[in-house]
């Protein structure tokens, strides 16, 4: 076993066995953690693979922004695991089903090889051969409407999000920074002059 | 060198490059600890000549052996475990903010012909992955404390710290586009040509004039990322005392601090990297060297200083409005700018 192999065993142990505590973890912001954890592993082994530029997006994204909301979220809901089990043995039938069509899937992919399906050959990797260069380049030419398109549905998603909790409240108190860069010395103060000692009255 | 290092690789065969690998990260991490240390006395000092006070001047010549009194003082300081915080997290935070801190520092270039610990393709890339993890050191931190002003700190840190980045990834994209790569020793190297370095002054060559509003949001969104003040509220000491490190005593209060001093430096270094020309000389007639980019790195860290010297904290919305709606618009209308100058006869990274 060389190096890379025990590398890959290395992560994908690691990652099994966090993503098994996800979902068997009894604090939810444990379970939150061994999602990251999971996630890095992932990456891991994406980097084995030679696919750094995704690899390293898989961390920033994920791990550095989607992750850290979530972690946000959860620490703030007051989940009742109580409530959240009372319905395991009534939607456990259900989660099998799509459990094992899952596998069933995953079988057919990695187990292509035994049915002559050998058509995803190994890409030789040219030295001087940039991940990040060649994934731009097949983006921004070939796949460029496609890409513009995704943009947009993005954008449109955005703006859909920020109108569905956008809700205009009478009583907050916002400030117009304008405004309060505006003020000048005069509107907020009055000099009055006086004389350093009181007037001897006579 | 080689001759020198032949009977070390001899005696340790294929293991070498274990060895050499792990030289070369202690020659990285302990010059950076005695910076941190110095940092945290220069800090004092400075402040105090701002203030015009002394500042600690007590602990050897000048307050020079400061930092290990420091040091000691906190070691032995009792390590207190608040008894409803979550324990392994608890001890989790700080050491995960340290780590960030140091790992971010593996793909720093100190110079040319390959001084720096790992050259990765993605350098820029790693860079923003390995910084935008700096924030689970604090949230941890905060929820696992089981204190209400922890976690107010943690929640301040998620949602600044979330902001700031998207700031200073847009502006990276500039520098990228000009520099077409993404190496952080290819970005350098480009900034040592142009018209300006033809003509020997070389610091004018260097992407903080042709990208100067990036450089500015480049270097406030590193304040504001690192939590540094102005843009303190995490810790902010007159609202929630500490934030996220309320509850840690000794040596888990001192890995976050030295966490955010390991940061500022990164901060310091990257901005020199990416804005002005790394290791490079200001001018044609010195030549080019580690010196510099060491100068260059200590002048951040004394800007940092002197911002907290001179501004007041900012309030909470007004930086999240610097963030979102100064910063990111600023960015994204430069990145335009910057394609509209590659794509016109004007454009000078060719």
């Amino acid at each position: 076993m060389d190096f890379k192999t025990f590398l890959f065993y290395l992560f994908a142990t690691i990652l099994v066995v966090s993503g098994l505590r996800v979902i068997t973890a009894r604090n939810p912001v444990h379970a939150v953690l061994f999602l990251v954890l999971a996630f890095f592993n992932a990456a891991g082994i994406w980097l084995l693979l030679a696919a750094e530029y995704l690899a390293i997006t898989l961390l920033v994204v994920y791990v550095g922004a989607v992750m850290v909301l979530f972690l946000f979220v959860v620490m703030m809901l007051d989940i009742n695991l109580e409530s959240i089990r009372r319905g395991f043995w009534h939607h456990l039938p259900f989660g099998t089903a799509i459990g094992l069509l899952m596998v069933a899937e995953m079988a057919t992919v990695l187990g292509g090889r035994y049915f002559d399906a050998d058509i995803l050959p190994a890409p030789a990797i040219a030295p001087g051969y940039s991940n990040v260069k060649e994934l731009g380049r097949v983006l921004y030419t070939e796949y460029a409407y496609p890409f513009e398109l995704a943009s947009v549905i993005l954008l449109v998603a955005i703006i859909a999000a920020v109108t569905l909790t956008l809700r205009k409240r009478k009583d907050t108190k916002a400030l117009n920074s304008s405004v309060q860069l505006a003020v000048k010395r005069n509107d907020r103060i009055r000099i009055v002059r006086m004389a350093a000692e009181k007037e001897q009255g006579e | 060198m080689d001759a020198l290092l032949q009977p070390f690789q001899t005696f340790f065969g294929p293991y070498w490059i274990v060895v050499w690998t792990l030289l070369k990260v202690v020659g990285v991490v302990a010059p950076l600890l005695v910076l941190v240390a110095y940092t945290t006395v220069g800090e004092r000092r400075i402040l105090g000549m701002m203030h015009i006070r002394l500042g600690p001047n007590r602990v050897g010549p000048f307050g020079v052996l400061q930092p290990i009194a420091d040091g000691v003082k906190l070691m032995f300081k009792e390590v207190i475990i608040p008894s409803a915080a979550d324990k392994w997290l608890y001890f989790l935070g700080p050491i995960v903010a340290m780590t960030v801190a140091m790992t971010a520092w593996s793909i720093v270039p100190f110079y040319d012909h390959g001084w720096v610990l790992a050259n990765v393709d993605a350098g820029v890339l790693l860079y923003l992955a390995i910084t935008s993890f700096g924030v689970y050191g604090v949230i941890i931190a905060g929820w696992a404390s089981n204190s209400k002003y922890a976690f107010l700190g943690a929640m301040r840190a998620a949602a600044q710290m979330v902001s700031y980045e998207v700031a200073m990834g847009l502006a990276l994209i500039c520098v990228l586009m000009i520099s077409n790569s993404l190496n952080l020793t290819d970005i350098v190297r480009v900034q040592q040509h142009g018209l300006f370095a033809s003509w020997g002054v070389n610091f004018l060559s260097w992407n903080w004039l042709p990208l100067l509003p990036m450089f500015a949001v480049f270097l406030i969104s590193g304040v504001a990322e690192t939590n540094r003040a102005p843009f303190d509220v995490v810790e902010g000491e007159s609202e929630i005392v500490a934030g996220h490190m309320i509850e840690y005593s000794g040596m888990g209060f001192a890995l976050f601090f030295l966490a955010e001093y390991a940061n500022m430096a990164l901060v310091s270094a990257m901005t020199a990297l990416f804005f002005l020309g790394g290791w490079s000389s200001p001018f044609g007639f010195l030549p080019d060297g580690f010196f510099w980019l060491a100068l260059k790195i200590l002048a951040g860290l004394f800007f940092f200083i002197w911002l907290r010297a001179t501004f007041p904290r900012y309030r909470y919305d007004q930086i999240m409005r610097l963030g979102w709606k100064v910063f990111v618009p600023i960015c994204l209308v430069w990145i335009l700018v910057v394609g509209l100058w590659m794509l016109s006869p004007y454009n000078i990274w060719k």
